[in-house]
């Protein structure tokens, strides 16, 4: 009978430690949290600790390869279980209404200026043209998406577009999909500041082209005022929402282009994750833009009403994004 | 998958990063290649086309059968938002979960990980997977814009210039698509692997062999190695090869009725206890080539 080997022996010794870490961070992960008792969500870093040691003396003394492998595994699986985001979901909801979204929106006030300042760019170069010459329509908006509303039509033709009431049943799929279509282009918007912010600048001013050319063609035709009401209702937030969406675009490919002092990864990750962070609320200032251009332009056909949300809207955005905030300071001071 | 044990092959090294914990220990993380990562996408593509397949016949059967006035117009509310979550918030769902993994991922065995080593943020998640957009929507619309009757030129400059974002992992040395870059992840190996028998174990419950020094001596540490492996994977024929090439190596004179299995067992019992022994004074062999323990 030979001597039992020392790495058999220290294997025999705490293999039970390794198969319960095993088994806690299999249901750990299966599940949630929830599945362990406080008693076996505390003994987990313990565990893990203990389950390094070995991982360290396996690595020194045990040519089993198979063992070191397992540890490995096991370790790297428990290192991010016991340092990972360490917050409930509802915690990081709550957190990031209260004050992750509105700080990273004025961290990022300046690319939103620039984003903003390129739509009106847009906007006016489109109106001016379009007022001069009502040819230039055409090559602002697509044939497909003036459905009817071009220089030719009547001003009675026009005018039904922005009181229509027509299919009242198909209303809150026509909110779905305006919020879905939005949402996939201020992703695509930022998504393209990736490559170095050109793409992303040329979509905000192609946006307030189209805003530009149509607002043009309803004031030619003395509809000016009412065209506002039918366009701000929800344009407030959805311009609102489309600008932070570039602003997060451009965030992330000036970064790229000019990471300063920082290294250029580091640069480009911290600002692809401020992007990432103002996206979460792009897409809910979306949604809501959805339901205000889906229902509401529907439902209230009353140009002062619909002055009245555009106004409401633009205040509480305002306050809600920009205001200072108690403690702001010194915790951006950490 | 997950089950079987996979050698790192030595080709793997250049892929292994650091990764210190707080107590000092370095975990070696192994990067995903760009094989797994394609692999991976690839089952979770199928998993969203064959959903969406899938939702929209079911969706229509009920909006036939369930005659009620706004069922066609719920149906279609459902189906728009189902799939903006399913192109969107499919990968972002599956990765902000414990296992920071999708299902495609899951199966191949890996995971996406914080370059630095902390906690993955859903804003990370988020930033990389929004990235997707340019990724593989952008190349697929210039694609689709090809049959729409867009200029060749016009769709060919397009596809080069989105190429460049779809074929980013395979341009950089951690195969970081544009999204880890923007998010700071990566994508790490991440299999659960199961701890195997204590082959040593095995070899006590046999008659002993009795091995000279000079016998255990013939081998290092590779060849330790390979020899757990085939005692690993358990293949009769290659034991008995690798028993038979042993056997001639080190001179053994086998006893009649001997097993290939038992002799191979205790052989690797003896060679990996005269190497831990070295390794305890600090003396490795890497392979037989080395000089002896």
């Amino acid at each position: 009978m030979r001597d039992t080997l020392r790495s058999q022996r220290f294997r025999q010794a705490r293999e039970d430690q390794w198969r319960t870490l095993d088994r806690l961070l299999d249901r750990a992960e299966r599940g949630s949290v929830s599945n362990l008792t406080d008693a076996q969500l505390l003994s987990i870093p313990v565990l893990y600790r203990a389950t390094l040691s070995s991982l360290s003396v396996a690595r020194a003394t045990s040519l089993d390869r198979n063992l070191t492998a397992y540890l490995e595994a096991l370790c790297t699986r428990a290192y991010f279980f016991v340092y990972g985001p360490r917050t409930t979901l509802l915690e990081r909801i709550g957190g990031f209404f209260v004050t992750d979204w509105p700080r990273t929106a004025q961290r990022l006030w300046r690319e939103t200026l620039i984003s903003f300042a390129l739509m009106l760019m847009g906007a006016a170069i489109a109106y001016v043209l379009t007022l001069h010459d009502p040819g230039w329509y055409s090559a602002f908006i697509p044939a497909n998406l003036a459905g009817g509303r071009t220089p030719e039509a009547t001003t009675a033709a026009l005018r039904v577009v922005l009181y229509s009431q027509d299919n009242k049943g198909w209303l809150a799929p026509f909110a779905a999909f305006l919020f879905t279509h939005n949402a996939q282009i201020a992703i695509l918007a930022f998504a393209l500041g990736f490559a170095f912010c050109l793409p992303t600048g040329v979509l905000m001013t192609t946006n307030g082209c189209a805003l530009g050319a149509i607002f043009a063609l309803y004031v030619s035709h003395g509809l000016g005022f009412q065209m506002g009401g039918w366009l701000l209702i929800h344009g407030v937030t959805e311009l609102w929402a489309v600008t932070l969406s570039g602003a997060a675009g451009f965030r992330i490919g000036w970064r790229f282009a000019f990471p300063g002092e920082a290294q250029r990864l580091t640069a480009v990750a911290e600002a692809g994750r401020e992007g990432a962070m103002l996206m979460f609320g792009v897409i809910v200032m979306l949604s809501i833009a959805g339901l205000l251009e889906g229902l509401g332009r529907q439902l209230i056909t009353s140009d002062w009403a619909r002055y009245a949300i555009a106004g409401f809207s633009a205040v509480a955005w305002g306050v809600y994004l920009y205001a200072p905030r108690p403690g702001a300071r010194r915790e951006g001071a950490q | 998958m997950t089950d079987t044990y996979v050698p790192p092959s030595p080709l793997d090294t250049h892929r292994i990063r650091e990764l210190v914990t707080p107590e000092g220990v370095d975990l070696q993380l192994r990067l995903a290649d760009a094989g797994e990562r394609a692999g991976a996408f690839l089952i979770d593509a199928a998993v969203i086309v064959g959903v969406l397949i899938g939702a929209t016949i079911a969706l229509a059967l009920i909006a036939v059968v369930v005659r009620a006035p706004f069922m066609p117009q719920a149906m279609v509310v459902v189906w728009l938002l189902g799939f903006f979550l399913l192109r969107n918030f499919y990968f972002i769902g599956f990765e902000l979960s414990g296992r920071a993994a999708t299902p495609g991922k899951r199966m191949i065995g890996l995971r996406v990980a914080s370059r630095n080593g902390g906690p993955l943020t859903a804003d990370a998640i988020f930033a990389r997977n929004a990235l997707r957009e340019i990724e593989v929507y952008l190349p697929m619309s210039f694609i689709l814009a090809n049959a729409g009757g867009l200029g060749g030129w016009m769709v060919t400059a397009g596809l080069v210039w989105s190429g460049v974002f779809a074929l980013f992992p395979l341009f950089n040395r951690d195969r970081l698509r544009a999204g880890d870059l923007a998010a700071g992840t990566w994508v790490v190996r991440a299999p659960k692997r199961r701890l195997g028998i204590e082959l040593a174990r095995r070899a006590e419950a046999e008659a002993p062999f009795a091995f000279t020094a000079a016998q255990i001596g013939a081998y290092g540490e590779a060849e330790l190695q390979v020899l757990e492996d085939v005692l690993r994977s358990n293949n009769s024929r290659v034991v008995a090869d690798v028993a038979m090439r042993i056997r001639r190596k080190i001179e053994w004179t086998s006893t009649p009725g001997e097993r290939d299995g038992a002799f191979l067992d205790a052989y690797y019992a003896a060679l990996r206890g005269r190497l831990e022994t070295g390794m305890l004074f600090g003396r490795r062999r890497r392979d037989k080539h080395d000089r002896p323990v």
